[in-house]
């Protein structure tokens, strides 16, 4: 559905904050694929025990009008309390964070290890055989290093997908 | 919602089933529409010890959420249905489905099996919640007897409030049986659900604007105003009135706007009037008020009233900018929209270019000389168009309050086409679904709300079928409502669409082997009559009329007649074909058109 020839086509990081309970991702990712939206990215988890808040962070991709439909919704899910389009409401952080296993031998693991070091990934797990390195950083790091470690060893990779917050003294939780 | 309401008043213990009734009771429910099954074995037997709330049994569980429609859309109050789990839920999702497109506040209680087999593949499980999550507004799985009557409490508040919607309840059978404590409904704001109700003054104040520098001006009104009460629709009347525009209205809305008006342009959009789709093709500015710019509405979005500024108002905000650009978007209920439209309209000192409306008005004029459902009633073959038409006068001269209910169809078009309204809340048709099958379920919901009203399904001898079981109920509760079959032995809008379309041929369009109508309603206990000459059409409409039970009426119409006008498929308001001898047109239909439904 998305027209990429339309100029006004963009990528969109939405945070939406909603009542912690049962089938709340079900009813979120079901209306994306039910009206034909874009995932590209999303990620779930609590975020104010007390008053019971989970925060879902999605990236997604459509013309202006598209992104407009997708907040609105969102916003009429009953247990949505707040929904932002943290793309265009002003600057904000954009960070995922990675698991990656890399296998080799001898040379091969010199060269992860310094890699490793150059991106600041920390090594997390090591065996005579294996390094497994945890990185956090923007999306297009993650897929650099991938890129890098592919030829000398990737066995495996597990990411978060993005998290993302406004930047200054903004908040959704208010 | 619940956890703050059970703190602030004194807890009344009782088993599940009764705090359900009892939750109903205090959110004003008088009847429910329902089947028994196993799971739901407590709420009947809760139902059997007590008198306040009536049950209705209807004979298919799709009939009782179309029933709860067609009371809830007759009387503005909410529709409530209760069925068993499993197929009993299944067999209701057409119905919710159908009540979320058409914005219709349903209530839906359903069985479950007990807690401690949900995911176990029990006997007449299934995930109701999972597969009525897209066709409710929300649903509930009430796992925590604590939280039931706080649960049916807000199920009220989402159903009715802002864009109204159908609710799932779904009460496993342990929860029925449990006991627990019974809570009032919570005076606090639901925690995230607020729609806005109120205009912003700002952008009310810009529509003005607009509509006030008009020279072509049109208000195109939908079911939002008549989901806003009676009161939004007498302000619709005194806004157009005193501004002198034209109105034209939705399928949806019917009824918001007086028929016998002379400002009245009638329905709009695919089978609207030639007047209605020119002038929103040539208006310069267009007030949409509680309508959706859906595509049955627009025809090619591309060609859609392509000079105008749009102004469009909805309690929905997902509903603007959704499929057409617009200048100005309020947001808030159709009423308090109405109400300070016309507040803002007598505050400002602009005058009215009259000269240019006077104008719009002799162009409007031109168009409806066109007089573009016309027809000719000739010889004894019964045109369908006449038998509505003659039962409109026919109604109308008995001065009864009467209410149209529909199935889905070329007959819910000329329904739509010749039948006129003059209130909000007396035409219940399918309109966003399409629900073949709807109309006798709805009106014996309509009869329920309205006892000593004429309520007439106007139906296809296609549809009716689809829910004809539901004779049964008229019969049991003494239900007095008439069908009035338009007989022409097709699918007709299929045979129309193939005829137009797909060079004639009529594939699996006939309505083979029907059922003797009359021998059917017989057997149903009620009263069947068939009419197959023009000249006992009058007659066989008043004997139905007069009857004081249930009717059918089988008319037998002109097997090949065609709906116009018609904007054919990918087409824009100003390409419409007007009647059978512009045919031509619809050689035109792209297939890109032809895609489209």
């Amino acid at each position: 559905m998305p027209d990429a020839s339309d100029p006004t086509f963009r990528n969109a990081t939405i945070a939406v904050l909603v009542e912690n309970e049962a089938g709340i991702l079900a009813r979120v990712v079901g209306l994306f694929s039910g009206r034909g939206y874009n995932i590209e990215s999303l990620t779930v988890a609590p975020v104010d025990a007390e008053r019971r808040l989970s925060r879902i962070t999605i990236v997604t991709s459509g013309t202006d009008m598209v992104i407009e439909q997708i907040k609105a919704q969102l916003d009429r899910l009953v247990p949505v309390h707040k929904v932002s389009d943290l793309t265009v409401e002003g600057p904000h952080l954009a960070r995922e964070m990675m698991l990656i296993k890399v296998v080799g031998r001898g040379e091969q693991r010199m060269e992860a290890l310094r890699l490793a070091d150059a991106f600041r990934a920390r090594v997390v797990d090591a065996t005579t055989g294996s390094f497994v390195f945890e990185m956090t950083g923007a999306g297009d790091k993650l897929d650099a290093f991938i890129e890098l470690m592919r030829p000398i060893g990737l066995a495996e990779v597990s990411r978060t997908g993005v998290v993302a917050i406004a930047r200054g003294a903004r908040s959704l939780q208010s | 919602m619940s956890a703050t309401a059970q703190t602030t008043t004194e807890a009344r213990t009782m088993n599940g089933a009764e705090i359900v009734l009892q939750a109903l009771k205090d959110n004003g429910v008088e009847v429910i529409f329902g089947y028994p099954g196993g799971a739901v074995l407590p709420l009947y037997d809760a139902l059997f010890q007590q008198n306040a709330i009536r049950h209705i049994l209807v004979r298919h569980e799709q009939a009782a959420v179309h029933a709860a429609e067609g009371y809830a859309r007759s009387t503005g109050k909410v529709g409530v249905v209760l069925v068993t789990s499993g197929p009993g839920a299944t067999n209701a999702v057409t119905g919710l489905v159908d009540a979320l497109m058409d914005s219709i506040p349903v209530i839906c209680l359903t069985g479950q099996v007990p807690t401690h087999l949900i995911g176990n593949d029990a006997f007449q499980e299934a995930d109701t919640t999972g597969i009525t999550r897209p066709a409710t507004k929300h649903n509930y799985l009430v796992k925590d007897i604590n939280k039931l009557a706080g649960v049916v409490h807000e199920a009220f508040y989402v159903a009715k409030s802002g864009r109204p919607g159908p609710v799932v309840i779904d009460l496993p059978k342990d929860i029925l049986i449990g006991k627990g404590p019974y809570t009032e409904a919570p005076q606090t704001e639901h925690r995230s659900y607020r729609p806005v109700t109120e205009p912003d003054p700002a952008q009310i104040q810009a529509a003005v604007q607009l509509l006030k520098r008009a020279k072509r001006p049109i208000v195109y009104a939908g079911g939002g105003v008549i989901n806003a009460g009676p009161e939004a629709s007498r302000l619709l009347t005194e806004f157009v009135r005193m501004a002198g525009m034209p109105c034209t209205n939705t399928l949806m809305g019917l009824g918001a706007y007086p028929s016998s008006d002379p400002q009245f342009l009638g329905m709009l959009g695919m089978h609207g009037t030639y007047e209605a789709n020119l002038a929103m093709h040539g208006c310069d500015v267009m007030l949409n008020i509680g309508a959706r710019f859906d595509d049955r509405v627009t025809g090619r979005l591309n060609a859609f009233s392509p000079a105008s500024k749009k102004i469009h108002a909805d309690i929905d905000p997902s509903s603007i900018n959704k499929n057409v650009k617009v200048d100005v978007a309020v947001v808030g209920d159709a009423a308090r929209v109405l109400a300070a439209l016309l507040e803002a309209w007598k505050a400002d000192d602009a005058v009215q270019d009259r000269a240019a409306i006077a104008e719009w008005w002799r162009q409007i004029d031109a168009w409806r000389g066109t007089d573009c459902l016309q027809y000719r009633q000739e010889g004894s073959i019964i045109k369908p168009q006449h038998a509505v038409r003659r039962l409109y006068e026919i109604t109308r001269e008995l001065g009864r309050e009467t209410f149209i209910t529909t199935e889905v169809g070329q007959h819910q078009m000329w329904a739509a086409q010749y039948f006129g309204f003059e209130k909000p809340n007396r035409w219940m048709t399918s309109g966003g679904l399409g629900t073949m099958g709807y109309g006798l379920p709805a009106a014996m919901g309509v009869q329920i709300g309205h006892p000593d009203a004429l309520v007439i399904d106007i139906a296809g001898e296609a549809s009716i079928l689809m829910n004809i079981q539901e004779m049964g109920t008229l019969a049991q509760y003494r239900l007095p409502v008439k069908v009035f079959i338009l007989n022409n032995e097709y699918m007709g809008m299929v045979r129309q669409w193939q005829e137009l379309l797909h060079g004639s041929r009529y594939s699996e369009s006939y309505s083979a082997s029907l059922p003797d109508f009359v021998k059917l309603a017989e057997s149903f206990h009620a009263h069947g009559i068939r009419v197959t000459h023009a000249d006992q059409l009058d007659a066989g409409i008043r004997e139905m009329l007069a009857h004081p039970g249930p009717v059918i009426a089988d008319i037998a119409v002109a097997k090949d007649e065609n709906c116009f006008p018609m904007i054919p498929s990918g087409a824009a308001h100003n390409e419409m074909i007007l009647a059978a001898g512009q045919q031509g047109g619809v050689a035109g239909v792209t297939d890109e058109g032809k895609v489209l439904v």
